[in-house]
C-alpha cells in the first residue's frame, strides 16, 4: 500500500525533471564526426578526385548499392566514369569506408536525405563529390603512391627512393 | 427568458461542453502521460498540439466500419453506443454550479448508481457479439469486475447521503458548506474513488482490456467509430467520476472569490489529472487479485465505514 503511494509520488515527481526528448527541427540533436550518414566522394588537397576506381566500396558493399564504371585520364590517372550511390538501399554500415585505400569515399554526420520520389535518392557522382579533402586534409594519394602517373615519375613520391636498378651489381 | 427554452440550452451546453472535454482528455491524457515520462507528447497540430484531437476524429470517423461476418450484427452496433448514452444520462443529474444543471432529481445519486451498472451491459454485450475469444474474455472479466465493485461503490457513498440527508446531489453539495465530506469520510472517498477507477475500466483496474494479455479485450473486434464510442465511453466516464467525486466529497463549486462553475472544473479537472497520473504510475493487477481485493478489503471497509458513519450520526441525533 505505501509502496504503491510510493510510486504515484515518485511518478508525479518526474514532472519536474528535464525532458529527454530533443524538438527535432527546431533543435538539432549533436552528431559524432564519426557518425555513418551521407556518403560523400572527397578530392585531394589539390583539388583532384581522390577515387582512383578500384571497385572496392563496391564489392565491400554488402547491400550492392554502389556502382561505377573506371577510367584513366591523359595522365594515367584512374577516375571514375561515373559512380552511382542508391541511398534507398545503402544501410550506411561504412564498409564502403573502410575499404577505401584513397580516403575517397567519406560517411559524414547528415542523415536529412528525405525524398518524395524515391528515384531522387540515387545519387550520381556530381552529387557525390565535394571540393574538400573531408576528414583527412592532408593527403593525396598521387603524391605518396609509387605509381608513375604524367608529370611525377617512378620514386618521385614524397618519402620514396629513387628505384633500384636491379640489373647492377654495383653495392 | 422562457423557463423551458432555458432549460433547453442548459442541456446542450451541458451536452456539448462535456463531449468536448471528452474529447479533449485524449490530448490532455497524451501529454500528461508524456510529461510523466519525460517525453513531449503530441506538440505539433496547433497551439501545445491541442488540434491533435481534431486530426484523431478526422482518422477516427475515416477508418473503415468493419463488422465481423461472425459478429451478432445488431448487439454489435448497439453495444458501444449503450456506453456513451449510460454515461451522458448521468450527467443528468451532475450539478455543475447553482442552476446548472440538466434536472434536479431528489433521487440523483441513486439515478448515477443505477446507470453506471447499466454501463456493464455495453462491455460485456460487446464481448459477447464480437464472437471470439479475446473478446468474450474481456466482456467476462469486465462483468464480474463491474459487478463486485458496484456494489461497494454504491455502499461507500452511503455515508456522505447519511451525513447530508439527501440522495439530491445539489443538497449533498450545499450541506458541505462549512467542511467538506472528504474530512469525516475519507475511507468512503478513498473506496469510492477505487470503485470509480473499476467502473470506468482505467488503469490499473483495466483488466477487461489488458492489452499485454487480451489483444484489446473486450474492442478486439471493434474500429473506427464504433471503437472510437468506447473511447469516449471512458473518457466520459473518466469525467463523471471526477465530478461526482468533487461533488460529492469536495464541496463540488463552494469556494471563495471564483465563480462556482469555476470551482467545480478545477475540481474535477485536479482528479482527472490524478486518473491519469494512476494510469501513468501503477502496475495491472492480476485477475484474482482484483477480486480478492474488491471482496476482502474493500467490501469489508465499505461496510465498517457505513456502520461508523450510522453510529455516530445516530449519536449526534
Amino acid at each position: 500500500m505505501i509502496s504503491l503511494l510510493k510510486t504515484i509520488w515518485t511518478v508525479f515527481m518526474t514532472m519536474f525533471r528535464k525532458r529527454v526528448t530533443i524538438l527535432y527541427p527546431e533543435e538539432r540533436p549533436y552528431l559524432p564526426p564519426r557518425w555513418r550518414g551521407r556518403i560523400i566522394l572527397s578530392r585531394d588537397p589539390d583539388g583532384g578526385e581522390r577515387c582512383v576506381a578500384c571497385y572496392l566500396c563496391a564489392a565491400a558493399c554488402p547491400v550492392d548499392c554502389i556502382a561505377l564504371q573506371a577510367a584513366e585520364d591523359e595522365h594515367g590517372r584512374r577516375y571514375p566514369e561515373f559512380f552511382r550511390i542508391n541511398f534507398s538501399r545503402c544501410i550506411f554500415c561504412g564498409y564502403c569506408e573502410e575499404a577505401c585505400p584513397t580516403y575517397a569515399i567519406q560517411l559524414t554526420p547528415d542523415f536529412e536525405m528525405g525524398e518524395y520520389v524515391r528515384q531522387n535518392l540515387v545519387y550520381e557522382k556530381e552529387d557525390l563529390l565535394i571540393s574538400g579533402p573531408g576528414k583527412y586534409p592532408g593527403f593525396n594519394f598521387y603524391k605518396v603512391a609509387g605509381l608513375a602517373i604524367g608529370g611525377k615519375d617512378k620514386g618521385e613520391a614524397e618519402d620514396e627512393e629513387p628505384p633500384v636498378d636491379v640489373k647492377s651489381l654495383l653495392p | 427568458m422562457s423557463q423551458p427554452i432555458l432549460q433547453l440550452i442548459i442541456l446542450f451546453s451541458i451536452l456539448i461542453v462535456v463531449l468536448a472535454i471528452g474529447g479533449m482528455l485524449i490530448w490532455l491524457e497524451r501529454r500528461l502521460l508524456a510529461l510523466w515520462q519525460d517525453r513531449y507528447g503530441p506538440n505539433r497540430v496547433g497551439p501545445f498540439g491541442l488540434f491533435q484531437v481534431v486530426a484523431d476524429m478526422i482518422k477516427v470517423f475515416t477508418k473503415e466500419d468493419w463488422i465481423p461476418p461472425f459478429a451478432d450484427r445488431s448487439v454489435f452496433i448497439i453495444a458501444p453506443a449503450v456506453i456513451v448514452v449510460v454515461v451522458l444520462m448521468s450527467f443528468a443529474v451532475i450539478p455543475f454550479a447553482p442552476g446548472i444543471e440538466v434536472v434536479d432529481l431528489n433521487i440523483g445519486l441513486l439515478f448515477f448508481l443505477a446507470m453506471s451498472s447499466l454501463g456493464v451491459y455495453s462491455v460485456a454485450l460487446a464481448g459477447w457479439a464480437s464472437d471470439s475469444k479475446y473478446s468474450l474474455l474481456g466482456g467476462l472479466r469486465a462483468s464480474a469486475q463491474m459487478l463486485s465493485y458496484e456494489v461497494f461503490m454504491g455502499l461507500s457513498l452511503m455515508g456522505v447521503v447519511m451525513l447530508a440527508g439527501s440522495f439530491n446531489l445539489r443538497e449533498i453539495v450545499e450541506a458541505q458548506r462549512h467542511r467538506w465530506f472528504v474530512m469525516p469520510q475519507f475511507i468512503g472517498f478513498v473506496v469510492f474513488f477505487i470503485a470509480g477507477i473499476a467502473e470506468t475500466h482505467r488503469l490499473p483496474f483495466d483488466l477487461p482490456e489488458a492489452e499485454s494479455e487480451l489483444v484489446a479485450g473486450y474492442h478486439s473486434e471493434y474500429s473506427g467509430m464504433k471503437f472510437g464510442m468506447f473511447f469516449v465511453g471512458e473518457y466520459l466516464g473518466i469525467t463523471l467520476i471526477s465530478a461526482l467525486v468533487s461533488g460529492l466529497f469536495f464541496g463540488g463549486w463552494l469556494g471563495p472569490v471564483l465563480p462556482p462553475l469555476a470551482w467545480f472544473l478545477i475540481k474535477t479537472f485536479v482528479f482527472i489529472c490524478f486518473f491519469i497520473l494512476l494510469r501513468a504510475s501503477l502496475a495491472r493487477p492480476r485477475y484474482d487479485q482484483l477480486m480478492a481485493f474488491g471482496w476482502k478489503v474493500m467490501l469489508p471497509l465499505s461496510l465498517a465505514n457505513l456502520v461508523v458513519t450510522g453510529a455516530i450520526v445516530l449519536m449526534k441525533r
